[in-house]
């Protein structure tokens, strides 16, 4: 398997941090799927400007996470950049909670 | 039966996963690495996105990008209401009108550029002999004002009939009772184009909009042709430094830089779909 890995997709230069990135994004988005499925969203309006569903609170979170992220390494550098993914953290919860 | 819906969409999807996904989900592992040519790719993590983001380079690219967006989408939306406006709106007028709107649009992009690039020559070019006549030293090599307005006017030609043509189509839809209610009411011709003409634009000019802020932000092949970024770096804009670094062999940097760009691009195209858009159901109640 791993084999079969590095000689088909080694090209793409994965590393376990992107996959990690990636398979994240897949499976919110896998979930939401089966939810919206199962009990389809209805917009609601909370502290954000506009009304949104879950994916439109998805969307958003993980708009504002990579924004976040540059802002930091645009401000301070690459030192210290998980103080960016900790603030991420509260404003997806933020958002998905009271958004 | 009530899946069928996925099973027509999964050829689009499967056949977006492999041309949008895959290549950006490549971008981004590429912007993680060092990757020179002859050795062997390095992991650095984030650093490329912050070199990217401390490089004066990069910002001014940035800068010249927005600003050239800014005023282009000034220049073309107003205008295209204004020539679809002028369009008569029936019989063999419209039809001529709506083919040689169209004309410009068909040409494909490097095209233009050549063309306005012999347009633009300074020995043998129109544009220069016409500066000339006026007096004005117009050389779009050595003078950064000179490409500037070249280019916009460039894209101005080029893109202005796709506003229009999208103007005139919201124009046709809108029933002639709103405007027989707004002369009765004596409303003025301002008044009837501001509450009657442009809420009922709205959703046509939201496509206009969006569409040229995003071909408008991603510009590469005219300034390729026409300056070949110069003079200087004074119409270098993103796309073109990032392809220049790309072919420098620096993937690292160039791959943060196209990440970066496609998320402004994303948030920008975003905003400006809510701003927009946001009162559109309302105003076509």
């Amino acid at each position: 398997m791993a084999d079969w890995f590095t000689h088909h997709l080694g090209w793409m230069y994965w590393t376990w941090q992107s996959a990690l990135f990636f398979g994240a994004i897949m499976a919110s988005i896998a979930v939401l799927t089966v939810l919206d499925l199962r009990q389809p969203s209805v917009p609601r309006k909370g502290w954000l400007p506009i009304p949104t569903t879950r994916g439109d609170r998805l969307f958003l979170a993980i708009m504002s996470a990579i924004g976040l992220h540059l802002l930091w390494l645009g401000l301070a550098g690459a030192a210290w950049v998980a103080g960016a993914s900790v603030l991420s953290a509260f404003l997806a919860v933020a958002i998905f909670w009271k958004g | 039966m009530r899946q069928h819906p996925w099973l027509f969409l999964f050829p689009a999807l499967l056949i977006m996963s492999i041309s949008a996904f895959v290549p950006m989900m490549t971008v981004v592992n590429y912007s993680l690495h060092n990757i020179f040519a002859g050795s062997s790719p390095e992991f650095v993590g984030l650093e490329n996105y912050a070199a990217v983001l401390s490089d004066a380079d990069f910002r001014g690219a940035l800068v010249r990008q927005l600003f050239f967006t800014v005023t282009i989408l000034l220049i073309e939306i107003p205008l295209g209401v204004l020539l679809a406006h002028a369009i008569p709106h029936r019989g063999s007028g419209m039809a001529l009108s709506l083919v040689l709107l169209g004309i410009p649009l068909l040409i494909p992009f490097n095209v233009v550029g050549i063309v306005w690039r012999l347009f633009a020559q300074s020995d043998i070019g129109v544009i220069p002999s016409l500066a000339a006549l006026a007096g004005y030293d117009y050389n779009v090599s050595l003078h950064a004002v000179d490409a500037w307005l070249t280019l916009v006017a460039l894209d101005v030609w080029h893109w202005t009939p796709l506003a229009a043509l999208l103007a005139f189509s919201g124009l046709q839809a809108i029933p002639p009772a709103y405007y027989q209610a707004a002369a009765i009411d004596g409303a003025s011709t301002w008044s009837t184009f501001r509450h009657v003409t442009l809420p009922r634009l709205r959703p046509v000019l939201t496509i206009g909009v969006l569409l040229r802020f995003m071909d408008s932000f991603t510009i590469y092949s005219e300034p390729l042709t026409l300056t070949g970024g110069g003079p200087g770096n004074t119409t270098t804009f993103l796309s073109f430094l990032i392809a220049r670094k790309a072919s420098s062999y620096e993937l690292g940097y160039a791959g943060a830089a196209s990440i970066i760009y496609l998320y402004i691009v994303i948030v920008l195209s975003y905003v400006f779909f809510q701003l927009l858009s946001g009162k559109q159901g309302a105003t076509a109640r």
